[in-house]
């Protein structure tokens, strides 16, 4: 049996019909074909596929789709447009944070939610926020450096 | 004036990566798209008595089932001993004996569960010291007649698949000159590369027959090449596409899921076959890091000259070694680290086990030896009452040394990168306790490495100069985030004296991009940088040759500056590369060449096979790498844990190409061989792994990252690129040795075995008690 949902993705109202055991994560990539979260082991240890739920950082393919009836969803896709990147995107440009790119939409998505609830974070309060993102690539001290420029820059490019 | 080269320019696949539209394998999707799972066998060894799929074939949605007999070629990159799906035996828990296509996941899933499969369980082995007893059970039976590259040794009848010897000057007589002789074991275990991307493959045939393949990998020509013996087809009727790589580490080096897809497609009816792997699967299905125990004899002088050096390195190469075997040659022609030393006897040694298969990861044998190596050469120090730092600077290879296998060296860089580290650790700085219970020391280890390849394997690029004068670079050499894209583009930037924004570079199609070996080694920015080198300066020699007709000025009176080309002496004569990108227009309206497209292509000079019997050869490797890492470390006396403060690394690059990125690979490296030396091992027992999840297999975390100081040296290499050295691999290879060095420094112990738990250091520090 399908269930009903109504949510809002990315600032657009949608309404699906999705399976009861459907991930969150699944529902992004298969239907919606936001592909930025990405799977890296299905079970809420690497990050890879965080997104934002009501502003609060989010392992999606631990989330039931369902679940997500009423709620707001904020993934990579909706963090720029066509014009411009978010301050987080450009700092983690200038700052060579990124390598392989396959940590770097859930990691940016923590950030995001870092620095939404902690505009101005320490460098230990960083590091906690991203603690369940995984990065193989970078030794991560750049992405933590990106992160904490946009917080010293109080959110400007 | 250099002015792309040596620059930090931004990563030009930088904007696609962080708006997270990079598309990788997992996340194309295909119309008609079938989805396939493996079946996979329970048992580490194990004759296959029965297998039967009629079950699983006649559930509704699955479309095709496959066992190891659609697929029967062995294969494998320099020894051919792998079959995609596993015939009359099985050799490793979760060897795949069947595979399914479906139309879903779900049923994907059901469908396997349906095979019924009949073993007989057969001896089993778990160490490689088990593997070559004499009465040990043969896991390949057939070894003797495997195909195999000429460099490869294997030893047909027993469970070793290749035997690197090293017989340099008298060992015996070294030993007896010597003062004092020691000897140590140590033992470094399986660790999985755990690349964020898990692997994944897509195949689809068209009704010619032709197949295509997307998959992350490595390597799109070797694996053409292995697929092409595999599946009894010519080249061209197969294309590799590597659509992006979201990190690799050598895991993505090989051929595995691809094999298994295509015959699934072969049998689709047209329709495309996707196989991802979930994480469990790429801890227990892919390449994982070979074990290696290794032994090590050291002779030395009063004054401290290691005169003769016995080392037995045993590698521990899991089910199949078809590229593991180069493991333990790289392992053999490396085997006393970078030091002079006049009398050497080591053999490294690849031995069968029913372990997972065991591949190549970043460092290639050099992170597993050098762990035994340098934390060697800190006991010996010791032992003789001599500073870690001096007893290496007196034993460095230097400019006119001899390596292992008699190669003499120039452009020696380890010295300056020994002086460097000392001075950014403060070596001679030391606080030891800096409470009752948290004491700190400093450890320092050395390095080098080579391209470990076959010798005569090359690279190629192309370079087409657009009608606007923009460019278009085709290579497929891959970038798995360490860069390449960009250097690479910065290269071709040189050369055409084009901005870097004015470059489109494409990577990884064999159908359209040009050959390339692999994507591996630390090789790229040597070979396929040579290659891009030499592709732009053809298009550079074509515009200059069109440009002194036009202007009736020898070849020599012109240069290429700012995108145009210009009389060294007449400033007004001058043409833009668009205006010559599609040939020269002559004053009566015809035109003349056509389009400029350059070529280049690259081999390494000169590299040649050493003797079989004794390992002895002038130049058995491209070039060398050297550099150095310094620890500083706070072990936790009453919980055992160790806290890595600082690492400070210095390398001889050559020529940075690309500064920042060097430093990012660096800092990448060094994070990696933290986790290797104080959490990661796969927990094996009896063939099972036991930990295979991000919970039970802990890699670094932001939280785990010390303060790093990077240093980077250059000494250039006369055949690279602007003397490029390559880097990416050697950055991580002596985090573990620095790290265990310091730790002995802080508190007295050594710990022989990675990782460096807290249960380790707590038990060492009670038995020191005693």
């Amino acid at each position: 049996m399908k269930h009903k949902i109504r949510f809002t993705i990315n600032g657009e109202v949608k309404e699906m019909e999705v399976q009861p055991n459907k991930t969150l994560l699944k529902m992004l990539r298969e239907d919606l074909d936001l592909i930025g979260a990405k799977e890296g082991c299905g079970a809420g240890e690497c990050g890879a596929c965080t997104v934002l739920v009501d502003n609060e950082p989010v392992n999606s393919c631990l989330m039931l789709a369902v679940e997500a009836d009423g709620k707001e969803i904020l993934t990579i896709e909706g963090l720029s447009d066509d014009i411009n990147l978010d301050s987080i995107q450009e700092s983690f440009l200038k700052h060579n944070a990124i390598q392989c790119g396959y940590c770097t939409p859930g990691m940016v998505m923590s950030a995001k939610a870092l620095l939404n609830r902690n505009p101005h974070p320490t460098e230990e309060d960083v590091k906690e926020a991203l603690a369940g993102n995984l990065c193989r690539c970078t030794g991560y001290q750049r992405i933590i450096n990106a992160v904490l420029d946009v917080a010293k820059k109080g959110g400007k490019k | 004036m250099l002015k792309y080269v040596g620059k930090s320019e931004k990563r030009v696949d930088g904007i696609k990566k962080v708006t997270g539209y990079v598309r990788y394998t997992d996340d194309l999707k295909l119309s008609g798209m079938l989805y396939a799972r493996i079946k996979k066998s329970p048992y580490p060894h194990a004759k296959i008595l029965r297998i039967d799929t009629s079950k699983a074939e006649k559930l509704p949605g699955v479309k095709v089932v496959i066992t190891g007999k659609v697929v029967p070629n062995r294969v494998g990159l320099y020894l051919e001993d792998k079959t995609f799906l596993a015939i009359n035996k099985v050799r490793f828990i979760g060897e795949p004996v069947a595979a399914v296509a479906a139309e879903s996941e779900e049923i994907a899933e059901e469908a396997v569960s349906l095979i019924e499969v009949d073993y007989e369980e057969l001896p089993a082995i778990f160490s490689p010291l088990e593997g070559i007893k004499p009465d040990a059970p043969i896991i390949h039976e057939d070894l003797g007649s495997y195909k195999h590259a000429s460099i490869i040794l294997p030893q047909s009848g027993t469970n070793i698949s290749n035997h690197y010897k090293i017989r340099k000057g008298d060992v015996e007589k070294g030993f007896k000159e010597a003062d004092f002789v020691f000897e140590n074991d140590f033992h470094v275990p399986h660790i999985q590369h755990s690349a964020i991307e898990n692997h994944c493959a897509i195949a689809q045939v068209d009704p010619e027959g032709k197949i295509t393949v997307w998959a992350g990998c490595q390597s799109p020509y070797a694996v053409r090449r292995t697929l092409a013996v595999a599946f009894d087809m010519p080249l061209n009727k197969i294309r590799v596409i590597s659509p992006a790589i979201g990190g690799g580490f050598g895991a993505k080096a090989g051929t595995t899921l691809e094999g298994i897809v295509i015959p699934l497609a072969q049998q689709a009816n047209y329709r495309p076959v996707k196989l991802s792997f979930s994480r469990e699967d790429v801890f227990t299905n892919t390449f994982i890091r070979q074990g290696m125990y290794a032994r090590i004899k050291t002779g030395i002088t009063k004054d401290g000259k290691i005169i003769a050096e016995e080392n037995t390195f045993y590698w521990d190469g899991g089910a199949y070694t078809e590229y593991g075997v180069n493991i333990a040659r790289a392992g053999g022609y490396a085997s006393t680290g970078p030091y002079d030393i006049p009398n050497v006897k080591a053999d490294s040694i690849c031995v069968y086990t029913n372990h997972p298969v065991g591949g190549p990861y970043r460092g290639f044998g050099m992170s597993e030896i050098h762990f035994a190596i340098e934390q060697n050469l800190d006991i010996v120090a010791h032992k003789i009452g001599m500073d870690p730092a001096e007893f290496r600077r007196k034993n460095a290879l230097k400019d006119g040394s001899a390596t292992v296998t008699g190669q003499v060296l120039e452009n020696v860089g380890l010295m300056q990168c020994l002086d460097k580290v000392t001075e950014d650790i403060e070596w001679d700085k030391r606080e030891k306790r800096v409470s009752k219970i948290k004491y700190r020391g400093k450890g320092i280890a050395c390095m080098y490495k080579a391209p470990s390849m076959p010798n005569n394997v090359g690279s190629s690029a192309i370079v087409k100069i657009n009608e606007d004068g923009t460019v278009n670079l085709l290579v497929t050499a891959m970038d798995l985030g360490q860069g390449s894209d960009t250097v690479l583009t910065q290269i071709a930037a040189e050369v055409l004296t084009v901005p870097i924004s004015q470059i489109s570079i494409m990577t990884g199609d064999t159908d359209c991009t040009p050959y390339e070996w692999q994507t591996v080694a630390s090789r790229t920015t040597y070979c396929c940088g040579n290659s891009v080198k030499r592709a732009a300066e053809d298009a550079k020699n074509q515009m200059l040759r069109l440009a002194s007709l036009k202007f009736g000025i020898s070849e020599e009176g012109l240069e290429l500056k700012d995108g145009q080309i210009i009389s060294k002496i007449y400033p007004d004569k001058k043409v833009k590369i668009a205006d010559l990108a599609m040939g020269l227009t002559m004053p009566d309206g015809s035109g003349i060449h056509g389009p400029i497209i350059g070529r280049g292509a690259f081999i390494p000079p000169d590299v040649k096979d050493t003797d079989k019997e004794t390992g002895q050869g002038d130049k058995p490797v491209a070039f060398w790498t050297f550099g150095v890492q310094a620890a500083e470390v706070e072990v936790d006396i009453e919980t055992g844990e160790v806290k890595v403060l600082k690492i400070a690394a210095a390398y001889d690059v050559g020529k940075a190409i690309n500064p920042e990125l060097i430093c990012t690979q660096i800092e990448g490296g060094i994070v990696q061989g933290l986790g290797s030396a104080l959490f990661e091992e796969m927990k094996i027992e009896k063939g099972k792994v036991l930990n295979p999840s991000f919970v039970d297999y802990k890699i670094p975390t932001a939280g785990d990252v010390p303060e790093m100081k990077i240093s980077i040296i250059e000494n250039p290499e006369p055949t690279g690129p602007w003397g490029a050295r390559g880097i990416a691999e050697p950055c991580m290879v002596p985090t573990a040795p620095a790290i265990a060095n310091a730790v002995f420094d802080a508190i007295g112990c050594r710990i022989n075995s990675l990782p460096i738990t807290a249960e380790k250091v707590l038990k060492a520090i009670k038995e020191k008690k005693r």
